[in-house]
């Protein structure tokens, strides 16, 4: 019973820190920031489970986040445009006499909606397929992910005159027929996208308590020895990478309404990259982790950028290197030590050991 | 046919580019399986090498010469710094090594950015480079590509001697075959390691030089082109240089080719999904080393 208590007196908290205390102690300045804070924090649940628990370093988030975000993007923009109509950056440029095909569909709102999810999913599983079936992994896979993103980013700047290039989609006015210029409105996404957190984190922790959960941590660290026992670690680690992605997608599809914006800038090489330091830096093997770190870590750079801009990239600099040097299970380790200091009969559950990879 | 030829030399020439910049990290990545993130900045320290050496040194042909070693150790000295202070603590995990030098990586860029000032900096190319060689009438090749490709064959064939010769490059390759048995056998692993990182990041340096006569030079210059240098490396396969030579002229070729027929973003692509469909057929790269661990 005591197990089950745990996380979910950890989610009614959550749950009041996000629904009750935030909206009331945050301007709307600041709670539109912290809405943006937490799509990265979905991003990161999803990393947790793929990197932390399941020992696959990807450095393409953005990729998905992307996928996700321009399909949310391209359906808001055709709804702003009105029916028939062509947003208004294609008139801009003036190189298209109607829409493209691959623009019509996102048109429809239940197409675009399950779009934003399951075009990252079925792209990752793709993927996945294809590279984890070959047994590409470690560092072979990582590089992997990052090119995907940055051929993913020149493609989009280079069709500019669909995607809007450089720019983005940008200027989003309506949400589903709501106007995002109201202050209520706006508020309202803030809450959507903390109900998808939670959301994302409830079902990241029946994942990894479950079968599946043991298995994925298997592969991690002994991927040869499940292939032995008689599973398959190539689908083990395509259903945390497929979740992932799912997770990225969503992520980005409510990043467009709640900061108006989507462009390559935020799904390149280094956004990409950028994804990952909050999961080291919050502990990558735990549940609330990755979260955790990305909000401080995406507060942390808002906060010191608004002061100094140069401090804040040696500060990042930093944070890649001294927390994964010193403290690889992150600060979801030291919470894990102090537990066990204060109550040394308990059993703690262990923070997963640093990934120790055999390479050829 | 004019045409062909012209492209293939561009091709060429990107591949020479690519293959000065992989030769140093596959070098790295076969010793020690680490996948270091800085070093384009170490391509970056190497051009402002050059950029600081014309302050002092007035003509273009003579900096340039005396670049190339200075560079060479800068950039080495560098690498040898980032072994003993971060690396060889993390050697254990290859993937958490990935991330930490990419976080110095930062910190070198903004280093760049307070010392040198954000915009790109100009540097004098030899006025002997800065023309171009009329092979016949419609094909004419710039002399600045042609010195990048000499040097990048150069440069391997200097590696290939080292590595096939002389005592330190018996140890390097005894390392990379076998490190436990290596060390077993008396050798000072950790040692072979630090020279090998010397090596490799000096290579970036030389390759920063070599950047200055096409391309202009400011902090951000290693991120635009390392990714494609990761690639070169992954599908060449670990610890085998000519994996490494061949895949980077092809890669170069490739890309020259697609981007011909199409566009730069859509060719960046292509050549993904080529990757992809490559590692289908060869998971470990072109080449790769006979070993019998499973992992």
């Amino acid at each position: 019973m005591r197990l089950l208590r745990k996380p979910v007196t950890g989610f009614a908290i959550g749950a009041v820190l996000l629904f009750g205390v935030a909206p009331l102690a945050l301007g709307d300045f600041r709670l539109d920031l912290l809405a943006k804070y937490l799509c990265f924090a979905i991003v990161a649940v999803g990393i947790g489970l793929a990197w932390g628990r399941g020992g696959m370093l990807t450095l393409g988030q953005g990729f998905f986040f992307g996928l996700g975000g321009y399909a949310m993007a391209m359906h808001l923009k055709l709804a702003d445009a009105g029916p028939g109509q062509m947003p208004d950056f294609m008139l801009l440029y003036g190189q298209l006499d109607e829409l493209p095909w691959w623009w019509r569909p996102f048109a429809n709102p239940l197409f675009a909606l399950s779009a934003t999810v399951l075009l990252p999913m079925f792209t990752a599983l793709l993927l996945g397929l294809l590279i984890f079936r070959r047994k590409v992994r470690g560092a072979y896979f990582a590089i992997l992910s990052q090119a995907l993103c940055a051929a993913f980013a020149i493609l989009l700047i280079g069709q500019q005159g669909t995607t809007g290039g450089t720019n983005g989609l940008t200027n989003i006015q309506g949400f589903f027929g709501y106007d995002l210029n109201d202050p209520v409105n706006r508020r309202t996404v803030y809450f959507i996208v903390a109900a998808a957190l939670l959301a994302v984190l409830a079902l990241t922790w029946q994942l990894m308590r479950s079968r599946y959960g043991e298995l994925l941590v298997a592969v991690r660290d002994g991927e040869e020895r499940v292939r032995f026992l008689g599973y398959d670690p190539a689908n083990v680690k395509l259903v945390a990478y497929v979740a992932a992605a799912g997770m990225a997608g969503l992520a980005g599809a409510l990043f467009v309404p709640a900061v108006g914006i989507v462009s390559p800038a935020m799904i390149g090489v280094v956004p990409s990259i950028e994804f990952v330091i909050g999961v080291a830096v919050g502990g990558r093997a735990s549940l609330l982790g990755p979260a955790l770190g990305a909000i401080a870590v995406a507060w942390a750079k808002t906060a010191l950028s608004e002061r100094v801009p140069s401090a804040w990239t040696y500060f990042e600099g930093l944070l890649f290197i001294l927390p994964i040097v010193f403290l690889p299970g992150g600060l979801a380790s030291l919470a894990g030590t102090i537990r066990r200091r204060s109550r040394p009969s308990a059993v703690v559950e262990t923070p997963a050991p640093a990934k120790v990879e055999v390479t050829t | 046919m004019t045409l062909v030829l012209s492209q293939l030399f561009t091709g060429i020439s990107i591949g020479a580019v690519l293959l000065l910049i992989a030769l140093g990290l596959s070098l790295t990545f076969g010793q020690m399986g680490v996948i270091n993130m800085a070093h384009g900045e170490f391509i970056m320290a190497g051009a402002y090498t050059v950029y600081v050496l014309q302050q002092v040194i007035t003509g273009a042909g003579w900096s340039l010469l005396v670049a190339l070693p200075v560079a060479f150790v800068v950039a080495g000295a560098m690498g040898v710094l980032l072994e003993f202070l971060l690396i060889r603590r993390l050697y254990a995990r290859p993937l958490d090594t990935l991330l930490v030098t990419w976080g110095v990586s930062l910190i070198l860029q903004q280093l760049a950015r307070d010392v040198f000032g954000a915009p790109n900096v100009q540097t004098r190319a030899p006025e002997l480079l800065t023309g171009s060689i009329r092979i016949t009438d419609h094909l004419v090749i710039s002399s600045s590509r042609v010195f990048i490709l000499v040097l990048a064959l150069t440069a391997v064939a200097a590696l290939t001697i080292v590595l096939k010769t002389t005592p330190l490059g018996r140890r390097i390759r005894a390392v990379v075959q076998n490190r436990d048995l290596a060390a077993v056998s008396g050798l000072a692993t950790a040692r072979v390691d630090r020279l090998t990182f010397f090596i490799g990041s000096g290579l970036a340096g030389i390759a920063g030089v070599a950047l200055t006569l096409i391309g202009p030079i400011g902090p951000t210059m290693g991120t635009n082109i390392i990714v494609n240098a990761f690639l070169v490396v992954v599908v060449g396969g670990i610890g085998q240089l000519q994996g490494t030579v061949i895949v980077a002229f092809v890669l170069g070729v490739l890309q020259s080719m697609v981007e011909y027929t199409t566009t730069v973003s859509v060719a960046s692509v292509i050549v993904f999904i080529a990757i992809v469909a490559f590692l289908q057929w060869r998971p470990q790269g072109l080449f790769t080393l006979r070993t019998r661990s499973l992992a």
